[in-house]
């Protein structure tokens, strides 16, 4: 009898029907067992229903396209049913999540859960860098809640779980399609305690987080990322840095864990115990169990090459194409175990379709390609070899990337290599955040952190699959080839299984490379892509006639002066010679003091030194006022950032200027905007006292004033633009729809970049000299009298 | 100055040969010597200073008194009468001259004059039009400090204000519908006074109240591509159509403004003085002394060594030691016509035909860049503008002829004096470097712009529209010549302006006889000091 017919009335529940291996299954059963009924077990999504997520992750995928041409319209080939009516009346979306006991069903989830004659359960955390608690929930937990769900719903549907071949641990020689427990090798641990471990090790590793040190040193981190951005976005990023800092501890210890049992990682180690509690939880559930190995794309069904996500090998083989990864570890002669999707998918529907072989104890089947048809290590190197060499990627400048040649390194030498790159990338990216730079100086950090990414990643390949790559082991697949010869012979042809079908140097450059460069979406051909195009892109956005208000920075971003800078020139601009001297002395005296307390907190610096204006007469001021225009802001000012201000203003856009600086120092610029808002200073008797009326807007201040700026206008923040210059800026940066680093200091330059602002270098006009330190011109009565 | 000098030698025209040494160019902040090809290549030397007048005070109080068609200005001095004194400004001359500046030495008569028939209201306006605001410094130098502190504090002495809507009227219109503009101050007075220094031909006459003391209004009128194409050249008065429409202006004036009582001066084209390390730069090179010669090399040694802020102080706190070869004062026109005779007779050089080729060294300064920089429009101007149009006739390069000009034309502006010049620059020449099509696009929008209009008003910022003008002063020269080579220049900017760079003096030759056939003939303009070609 044929697997359709086997198949045909039966209603056919899936987990994890949203993953590559799940939505392969889910159109084959579509296509190839026309009457079969699908219920498809989707956890719900943050803010879509199950049908949505459904329609949107599984439907929607390009997996449909062969069978929705088949298909055709529905209305003009007669008798055939469209694919979207099909989907309704076959297929059923509830929720539910293997992650929590009782897999969170509903009344009428369980009814209709109650009616399956057969489940397969593909859901699982399959990141090899999962944190341990979250892959014990899901892969050693997940088989186990649903057979006990069936118990309690006392249905014995026929249960097919995915597991994988890794379950076999780390280790040469054959490992046959047998329960661990029957292995010699097998390792006697507890699956209770294991889970019971794993939960109280995320409650121990949160617990430590939340030690006084530890969130001393998030702090440090967070202030070394973003520097003065204020308390909000300070204390966002700190808690950021904790529960990542969790996480990546629970990561490392489902590695340590794995390996100390001799699995690769922390996904064989909960799917080989997840293996066992299904085992001793299954009660009269018939249970099957489907190992593959490393899956990876489509030999031919639905289409050779097709794949879903960008998870697996194909990572390691980018960065290798990127020349990012230049050795990588591995025995040449040793096999590379890869199954192409579809023979894992026909597999599971044969093992399905053929029922539990013995309803008293568990089946196993294998899908791996090792010992029936192995790829060697050195293979396929030679071929990915080969193949980029005469298709290479390209780089920015639109140069051809060549790749390296592998000398099949031990891991270690590869480890230890990647080290070195990162500690001296680490040591150069420390030491240019410390320096002062602006502008394109400072995006050379960008760059550093680029790279250093880049090496990081490198580095968690290595880690990661670097297991995998030297793992010995030979997988039996005795059942498989079976199960494959009892098909009819149309069966073989459409739902065969049998790895020695695949042709692997057909399969590596024609079929595999192609698909996953076409999904990486890498640079394929030598034209130089353009990073100008996309800043002017960004720009036009910028200066669209749809924005509705530019916020702007002074300092350093108008400007390139600061309020020291203004207080000097004011301060000196009636002093003799003797007296600059000794102003020009103390201010340099105090300014590793000034500069330490600005880097700490903006607005504490600047009422810290508005201090010094106590006492200074409000009319005398504001006679300089215009002169300390024209003498210092528009000596230091940026033409092209004035004309960007006009530019805004000239496309009917509000601009507003909002700075810490001082009224005195902004007033002869309120001509230029539409608003400003600033720090202004408390008068008493024509003095000013040296206290501030308001808090300065710096840092989430100045976001505040913008939001309430905007409200108060009625204007949208989403189409709005703020120029600013440093990271403590981000709070205001933020804010907005379009964001444009102008000069940025180091921290925000790396920010930028990774976010992909708008980023502006406007530089003062060329010509008058610079001054370390701004002092007013010598007043003309003093000079006449030398 | 000593009492027996020879006699000032005319200028005149040196046909270059095998003997000739190389030619000095200025070359903004510093000099090139080129040697220029012989046999086809001229130098045109200006005359040298003339004598100036001994004692300028009394022929200062000698003008006042003895007026050209005018009753003597004691006459027109009564009192409860409002006065207004207008006064040449920070553009005239060039370079600004040692103190006392002959602004101050008339200023001082006329108050004497006033306060002596009783005139108690006194208004003191540096008339500049749409040029930026003087600096303290810069009106102390020019009115003396004694005048300065007895009016500036009370508000009587101070820069007139083109853009204050209340300081502003229209006197009329002339027959060609040109509007005339002029401050609300002087056009109250019941006489104003104004204190001219003529350094060139184009210079005085009624421009020193039509345009001086008016806005852009009234400037529009002859400040535009048509007037300026027109002008042949506008240093030429029987052929300027600037200097027509400046004087149908003064006709308007004459009949519904206030009554004007001009004094003009000439100075002779000492520039540099007769000793000291730049007097080299006034001699013909044949005539260096071993010691000019040591000491031309030393300047260039040492400027070579100066960093480029203190190099460019040291060009601009030089102060030329001008004389006064002239004072008039009275009827505007009859006074100008007197005027014009001395600018002459000390510029006018004759000069025989065309040649294919000009070259010219441009220095460090141009009117529009006293205490400031010399940016690449101003370097346009000074080319194009100024010495191309220094000519009576015709141009001493034909038609289709290529103009070459040595200055090193740094990307480089004054943010406070020069800011609608920056966005001229990197925003119009970036669109485009023709004339009209800059006039039909740019003009309005750069002479109405809010924020220019603040910092002429209160900076020292030339006026937004003022770059245009420097593009139109040019566009006279840029109709005429087949092609403009700089030598020198930053070759971004010098692109920018629509020119072409060159390295060196031979490969800008090289290029020019791509446009002008091979073995050119070329003149060369030893400019400065000042001269006038007079082509026949």
């Amino acid at each position: 009898m044929s697997v359709s017919k086997k198949l045909a009335g039966k209603r056919i529940a899936i987990t994890g029907s949203t993953g590559f291996l799940g939505t392969a299954l889910v159109e084959r059963l579509m296509r190839c067992v026309p009457d079969c009924e699908l219920v498809l077990l989707v956890r719900p999504g943050r803010r879509s229903t199950v049908e949505q997520r459904a329609r949107r992750e599984i439907f929607r995928n390009d997996v449909f396209h062969r069978w929705m041409e088949e298909l055709g319209d529905g209305d003009r080939k007669a008798g055939a049913e469209p694919f979207w009516a099909q989907v309704e009346r076959r297929v059923q979306v509830i929720p539910g999540d293997v992650g929590t006991d009782g897999l969170a069903l509903n009344d009428e989830g369980r009814e209709i859960m109650s009616s399956c004659d057969i489940v397969i359960h593909s859901a699982a955390t399959v990141s090899f860098d999962a944190a341990l608690d979250l892959a014990v929930e899901v892969n050693l937990l997940g088989a186990t809640r649903i057979v006990e769900t069936l118990q309690d719903l006392e249905v014995t549907p026929h249960f097919v779980g995915v597991s994988t071949c890794y379950v076999a641990g780390n280790r040469r020689g054959d490992a046959p399609e047998q329960l661990l427990t029957d292995s010699p090798f097998h390792i006697d641990v507890n699956w209770k305690s294991e889970v019971a471990a794993a939960r109280r090790t995320r409650s121990d590793f949160d617990a430590e987080s939340r030690a006084a040190d530890r969130l001393e040193e998030f702090r440090a981190r967070a202030r070394h990322e973003l520097g003065a951005a204020g308390t909000p976005l300070l204390s966002q990023k700190t808690e950021q840095l904790r529960q990542r800092w969790v996480s990546e501890q629970l990561v490392e210890a489902g590695r340590a864990r794995a390996a100390s049992l001799g699995w690769p990682d922390a996904y064989a180690y909960t799917k080989a115990l997840g293996e066992r509690a299904l085992v001793e939880s299954r009660g009269n559930v018939p249970v099957s169990i489907v190992r593959p190995s490393i899956i990876e794309s489509a030999w031919a069904e639905p289409v050779p090459g097709w794949i879903k996500g960008f998870r697996m090998a194909e990572p390691i083989l980018i960065s290798y194409a990127q020349g990012l990864l230049k050795e990588f570890p591995g025995v040449p002669e040793g096999v590379v175990d890869v199954i192409p999707v579809d023979l894992v998918v026909a597999a599971i529907i044969d093992v399905a379709a053929r029922g539990p072989e013995d309803p008293e104890t568990v089946d196993i089947t294998q899908v791996a390609s090792g010992t029936r048809n192995p790829l060697h290590y050195r293979q396929l190197v030679d071929l990915v070899n080969g193949w980029f060499t005469e298709n290479p990627l390209y780089d920015k400048k639109g140069q051809p990337i060549a790749v390296a040649k592998f000398s099949f390194p031990g891991r270690g030498a590869v480890e230890r290599q990647l080290d070195r790159a990162h500690k001296s990338l680490d040591r150069a990216d420390r030491t240019l955040k410390r320096l002062p730079l602006r502008g394109k100086q400072a995006m050379l950090n960008a760059q550093v952190e680029d790279q250093k990414d880049q090496v990081e990643r490198a580095m968690g390949y290595v880690k990661i699959y670097g297991a995998y790559a030297e793992c010995e082991a030979l997988y039996g697949v005795d059942n498989l080839v079976e199960l494959h010869d009892n098909l009819t012979k149309k069966d073989q042809a459409e739902l065969g299984c049998d790895p020695a079908i695949v042709d692997w140097a057909q399969y590596v450059t024609q079929i595999h490379l192609p698909s996953v460069v076409h999904h990486a979406r890498v640079k394929t051909t030598p034209t130089r892509s353009d990073p100008d195009d996309r800043e002017n892109r960004t720009r036009k956005k910028v200066l669209s006639p749809d924005r509705q208000l530019a916020a702007f920075d002074l300092e350093n971003t108008i400007i390139a002066s600061n309020v020291v800078f203004s207080y000097a020139w004011l301060a000196t601009r009636n002093m003799g010679p003797a007296d600059r001297v000794k102003f020009a002395l103390k201010t340099f005296g105090e300014a590793p003091a000034l500069l330490a307390l600005d880097s700490r907190d903006r607005t504490d610096f600047l009422r810290h030194f508005y201090r010094r204006y106590d006492g200074a007469s409000v009319a005398q001021m504001e006679k300089l006022g215009s002169e300390l225009l024209a003498d210092h802001i528009l000596t230091k000012a940026y033409p092209a950032a004035v004309r960007r201000v006009r530019e805004h203003r000239a496309l009917g856009h509000r601009t507003v200027l909002i700075t810490g600086a001082l009224n005195i120092v902004v007033d002869p610029l309120r001509p230029l905007f539409d608003d400003v808002v600033c720090t202004e200073m408390s008068v008493r008797n024509n003095r000013y006292t040296g206290e501030l009326l308001s808090v300065p807007p710096t840092g989430e201040v100045r976001a505040a004033e913008l939001r309430r700026y905007a409200a108060e206008h009625g204007f949208d923040l989403g189409e709005s633009v703020a120029y600013a210059d440093s990271s403590s800026d981000l709070p205001l940066l933020d804010a907005v729809g379009y964001p444009v680093a102008v000069n940025p200091e180091t921290r925000l330059a790396s920010i930028a970049t990774k976010r992909g602002w708008l980023i502006e270098n406007f530089t003062k006009a060329e010509g008058p000299t610079n001054r370390i330190l701004p002092l007013g011109p010598l007043p003309a009565y003093k000079k006449s009298r030398k | 100055m000593s009492k027996n000098r020879p006699n000032p030698r005319p200028g005149f025209v040196l046909e270059v040969d095998r003997q000739t040494p190389p030619i000095l160019f200025h070359h903004g902040e510093g000099f090139r010597m080129e040697k220029l090809p012989v046999g086809r290549s001229r130098v045109i030397y200006p005359p040298e200073p003339l004598h100036g007048i001994k004692d300028p005070d009394a022929a200062i109080a000698d003008a006042l008194a003895n007026p050209i068609d005018d009753d003597p200005l004691a006459e027109l001095m009564k009192p409860g009468m409002k006065l207004t004194i207008a006064f040449d400004d920070i553009s005239l001359p060039l370079p600004p001259m040692q103190r006392p500046d002959i602004r101050q030495r008339i200023i001082e008569q006329v108050l004497d004059l006033a306060a002596a028939g009783g005139v108690d209201d006194v208004h003191i306006i540096a008339a500049l039009c749409l040029h930026r605001r003087m600096t303290e410094n810069e009106l102390r130098h020019a009115v003396g400090d004694r005048v300065y502190e007895a009016f500036a504090p009370y508000g009587q002495l101070y820069n007139h204000d083109a853009e204050d809507p209340e300081g502003m009227v229209i006197l009329g219109t002339t027959k060609h519908d040109e509007i005339v503009q002029m401050s609300k101050r002087a056009a109250e007075s019941d006489l104003v006074v104004y204190v001219n220094i003529n350094l060139v031909s184009m210079d005085g006459g009624w421009k020193s109240t039509a345009t001086g003391l008016s806005g852009y209004q009234g400037v529009r009128a002859h400040h535009n591509v048509k007037t300026m194409r027109h002008s042949k050249s506008f240093m030429d008065q029987d052929a300027s159509e600037l200097h027509r429409s400046n004087w149908r202006q003064g006709e308007v004036i004459k009949k519904s403004g206030p009554r004007i009582f001009q004094i003009e001066t000439t100075v002779n084209t000492n520039a540099f003085g007769s000793d000291g390390p730049m007097s080299t730069l006034q001699k013909r090179e044949w005539e260096w002394t071993a010691r000019d010669r040591a000491t031309f090399a030393g300047m260039q040694a040492g400027l070579k060594l100066m960093p480029s802020g203190a190099k460019h102080k040291a060009f601009h706190n030089w102060k030329a030691p001008y004389e006064m070869t002239s004072v008039q004062a009275g009827e505007v026109e009859a006074v100008h016509k007197k005027t014009t005779e001395m600018v002459y007779k000390q510029h006018m050089v004759p000069v025989e035909g065309q040649t294919d080729i000009v070259t010219m060294g441009l220095p460090y300064l141009s009117p529009y860049n006293v205490n400031s920089i010399m940016n690449p429009i101003l370097v346009t101007v000074q080319g194009l503008g100024y010495f191309f149009n220094l000519y009576r006739g015709k141009p001493v390069v034909r038609e289709g002829g290529v103009l070459i000009m040595s200055h090193p034309t740094p990307w480089e502006f004054h943010p406070v004096h020069h800011p609608s010049y920056i966005d001229f620059f990197e925003q119009v020449l970036a669109d485009t470097t023709d004339p009209i099509e800059i006039e039909k696009k740019y003009e309005k929008q750069y002479a109405e712009d809010e924020w220019y209009r603040h910092l002429y008003r209160t900076s020292y910022a030339y006026h937004g529209v003022h770059p245009f003008y420097m593009w139109y002063w040019a566009s006279h020269a840029m109709e005429y010549l087949g092609g403009v080579i700089v030598v020198g220049g930053d070759p971004k900017a010098v692109r920018r302006l629509g020119f072409k760079p060159a390295t060196t003096l031979n490969d800008a030759l090289e290029m020019a006889s791509d446009v002008v056939g091979p073995a050119p003939t070329l003149t060369h303009i030893h400019n400065p000091p000042i001269f006038m070609a007079d082509v026949q």
